[in-house]
């Protein structure tokens, strides 16, 4: 009951003119930056981190974190429209969401995507304000083991998933592990792979992977077919989002699991994008015309968008009851309070009782106020495409090299991401799947540092992954997972004779 | 070529803006780079945002200050990013131990002597901690547990490879005679953390990545790796305050490890922007913000300029070099 006094104690802080002035531009601000590829939520917040200095600690946390809210949701607005993702975890809403757009059911898709992302947002933070304490020390648990298994499971979730080869689904995977290798081995120190070429020490980064990967070779695909754009067809209907509103309730069980998905990977804190692909995975799996993802399933955008929605918001749980972030948007906000006098930890929350109330509230209204912002917005975004492509392709193209340069400051970035982008264009005609690479240039490294650290820990023994029954049941489920489709058969044998 | 180009701009900009103000002293006329050659939440990132939060508060500088991450490398992104600015007074860098040991372990071509020194900050202390829930009390104890099991069993999480912590932690074992399983994680507070969780035994954590456990209870200090103990005195967890905690050397272990928070610039800067740097930070310095970060983390808050810092930085690669080679971290090995 003391929490429910909290809450209504912070709706009461946000509630004030002044902030839900600073919510409304927050998440104003965090749109945009969400649209941007390569200006992620982590470097929109940084950049506008010193606007904050004169504010008092829960007015510019309300600010920072719409802004975080904003980029949520604005991520999944290039991916289905242009097939180019604006934020990491927004890619898994491509593989759905863009076919749709190409359908004509751009509005749909979108609407779908917000709504989705308000629902997983919604239950993470009704989950943070019963549970706080509670989740806070599961956290705790999770060891390099538990986290090696945890990635263990979006690996083998996403196996066997799309409609190519799986021998070709683990080709663009190993490619990724080996970009993924690029740069410094984190657990000797040592520089691997980089030939002596010091533009080469970072790694690769994901964000330009993605942009080239994904946009710049979408641009070189649409070019090939003339620039003919199938989705400009469509009719740009206002009563769009209530009619996709009376279709979403019927896949209420994928939301759930999406949701739950989420608010583990967030907590664990794996983060927003394996949330993403793995609820893609699971919910392919589970649905009953799983068959059919990929070709414009409203399922297919619902899933990774309530789990990315989920994950980011419960992600700053443990920063601020453990103060270790669970993104890198979080990150940046440690910094933040550090700066506002604040200490991230376990005392924040007896004595820090209006920030952090005031921040939960401010979770609740700000993603409230940013759905009805952005589906206001849905007709809007939908009529981007009725403008020609000859006209949007240059801009797509202008808008990916600024983002490849903002992700370091460098134009070497911007050469890699056309490298990416024609690397891109030759895997999408050969039909070798790009996700897949995506998902180990991403999750590869955090993957091998985890399982090192096991190594280590346990003096090399393998065992460690089965020592007790979070890492065990884990790992068992990836297992399960990765086999999934050879056990199929067996099992559809078995039952024919 | 693309490098190039922009020096050639940034060095036109700079005469161009620099006109008006010629006769003056200087003063910076565009936005001013800082540099973290380290990831985001930190201790260099906390201090370097802490900084530009003080000198935006105030209105210190004419211009605004951006804090940019290049964590690459273990930091020589960073440091390269310097190196290549020659000649550019809009660019600042915070920099950690890895000014020292980066360049060591990893081979990248970078030297403090690429650059030029402005000003330094503070010392960052060492302290070694264990979970509250373990039996050990003092230093002299966890030695003792330590030497009675099979080496290698007892595990010291810290932040990156062949670094400062596990610089520490290779001193430990020469000093014990028994080998630990150094773990290395990506920052400061997942250290703590894992520790709260008994992922590891021991921690190196400095005291601002640790206070906040500390303070809850979770986690024991047994030890500062310091000559004298820590000039804090208000009570932080329980009736336990900083100066509280012993020197190492006082239990037995003698180990002593400060870590450099200092400030440069890129080479080739001249005698007027470094004063204006130095005055910069001084004005920062005398913020209660600033004193309060000092507070809070129990810096040593030893300030140092000019041929002095310049000199005391010198020792330090060379004691570097030494302690890396001993432990057998040098490139190539």
């Amino acid at each position: 009951m003391e929490e429910l006094v909290n809450l209504f104690h912070g709706f009461a802080v946000v509630l004030q003119p002044y902030n839900i002035m600073l919510m409304i531009i927050g998440i104003l601000l965090g749109v945009i930056i969400g649209v941007l590829p390569g200006l992620g939520g982590a470097n929109g917040v940084a950049i506008l981190l010193p606007l904050t200095f004169s504010m008092s600690p829960t007015s510019a946390i309300i600010m920072l974190s719409c802004i975080y809210w904003g980029a949520l949701f604005g991520g999944a607005i290039t991916s289905i429209l242009f097939n180019i993702p604006g934020e990491p975890w927004s890619v898994a809403t491509t593989f759905d969401g863009h076919p749709m757009a190409r359908n004509g059911r751009a509005g749909e898709a979108l609407t779908a995507a917000f709504t989705s992302s308000f629902v997983g947002a919604l239950f993470a933070v009704i989950m943070i304000t019963l549970l706080a304490p509670l989740v806070a020390s599961f956290a705790l648990r999770f060891g390099p083991a538990e986290k090696f298994s945890v990635f263990f499971l979006a690996f083998c979730s996403f196996i066997g998933m799309g409609k190519e080869p799986p021998a070709k689904t683990i080709a663009a995977m190993m490619i990724g592990f080996v970009m993924a290798a690029v740069g410094l081995d984190s657990i000797t120190g040592n520089l691997r792979l980089t030939f002596g070429f010091t533009n080469l020490i970072n790694g690769f980064d994901f964000l330009i992977a993605v942009i080239g990967l994904f946009g710049i070779g979408e641009i070189l695909l649409t070019m090939e077919e003339g620039l003919s754009f199938q989705g400009r067809a469509a009719v740009i209907n206002p009563t769009v989002v209530w009619r996709t509103w009376k279709e979403l309730p019927r896949y209420w069980k994928t939301s759930l699991t999406s949701c739950l998905v989420g608010c583990w990977m967030g907590i664990s804190p794996a983060g927003a994008t394996p949330a993403s692909f793995m609820s893609y995975g699971i919910a392919k799996r589970s649905s009953s015309n799983g068959e059919a993802f990929g070709t414009g399933q409203i399922e297919g955008v619902i899933a990774p968008e309530t789990a990315a929605h989920a994950a980011g918001t419960s992600a700053l749980l443990p920063m601020l009851a453990l103060g270790v972030p669970g993104s890198p948007t979080a990150a940046v906000l440690l910094g933040g309070l550090m700066i506002w006098g604040l200490q991230p930890g376990p005392l924040l929350f007896v004595e820090q009782k209006e920030f952090v109330w005031g921040l939960i509230a401010s979770m609740y209204l700000g993603n409230l106020m940013g759905l009805i912002i952005v589906l206001t917005c849905v007709p809007l975004f939908a009529a981007i495409l009725k403008v020609p492509f000859s006209i949007i392709g240059p801009v797509i193209l202008v808008f990916c090299a600024i983002g490849a340069y903002t992700v370091h400051n460098s134009t070497f970035d911007v050469a890699l991401m056309l490298i990416f982008g024609i690397l891109g264009y030759v895997m999408k005609k050969c039909d070798y799947p790009l996700a897949p690479l995506v998902l180990a240039i991403v999750l590869g490294d955090k993957a091998e540092e985890a399982f090192r650290q096991s190594m280590l820990a346990s003096q090399g023994n393998l065992g460690v992954f089965f020592s007790n029954g979070l890492v065990g049941t884990i790992m068992t489920l990836g297992l399960a997972m990765l086999f999934w489709q050879p056990l199929q058969t067996v099992f559809a044998r078995l039952r024919g004779q | 070529m693309f490098r190039a180009a922009g020096l050639l701009m940034a060095i036109a900009l700079t005469m161009g803006g620099g006109v008006p103000v010629w006769a003056a002293a200087w003063q910076p006329t565009r936005p001013v780079e800082f540099i973290v050659p380290a990831g985001t939440g930190g201790g260099a990132d906390q201090m370097a945002r802490v900084i530009q939060g003080i000198v935006t508060k105030h209105n210190l500088m004419p211009t605004a200050m951006v804090v940019i991450n290049k964590a690459g490398g273990a930091g020589g992104e960073g440091f390269l990013d310097i190196k290549a600015s020659r000649g550019n007074p809009h660019k600042l860098v915070i920099t950690l131990s890895n000014l020292f040991t980066t360049p060591l372990a990893t081979g990248i071509p970078v030297s403090w002597k690429d650059m030029t020194p402005v000003a330094m900050m503070a010392l960052d202390e060492f302290v070694l901690w264990v979970n509250a829930e373990k039996p050990y009390k003092t230093a002299a104890e966890y030695v003792a547990a330590m030497k009675a099991a099979p080496p290698g069993q007892f595990k010291m999480g810290g932040t990156g490879s062949k670094q400062e912590d596990q610089i520490i932690t290779v001193a430990m074992e020469r000093l014990t005679g028994v080998k630990m399983t150094y773990i290395p994680y990506k920052g400061g507070g997942e250290v703590a953390v894992q520790l709260v969780g008994n992922h590891v035994d021991s921690t190196v954590n400095n005291p601002i990545e640790a206070v906040a456990q500390w303070r809850a209870g979770k986690l024991r200090p047994l030890c500062v790796f310091d000559k004298i103990v820590l000039p804090v005195t208000d009570k932080i967890a329980g009736d336990m305050a900083w100066s509280d905690i012993p020197t190492c050397e006082s239990q037995g272990l003698n180990i002593q490890y400060l870590m450099l928070r200092g400030i440069f610039m890129p080479p080739g800067a001249t005698k007027e922007q470094v004063q204006y740097y130095v005055d910069l930070l001084e004005k920062v310095r005398a913020t209660p913000e600033w004193k309060q970060l000092m507070h809070d983390g129990a810096f040593n808050p030893t300030f140092m300029t000019g041929d002095h810092y310049a000199a005391w930085v010198d020792t330090e690669d060379n004691r570097h070099r030494d302690l890396m080679k001993e432990a057998g971290f040098l490139a190539g090995n």
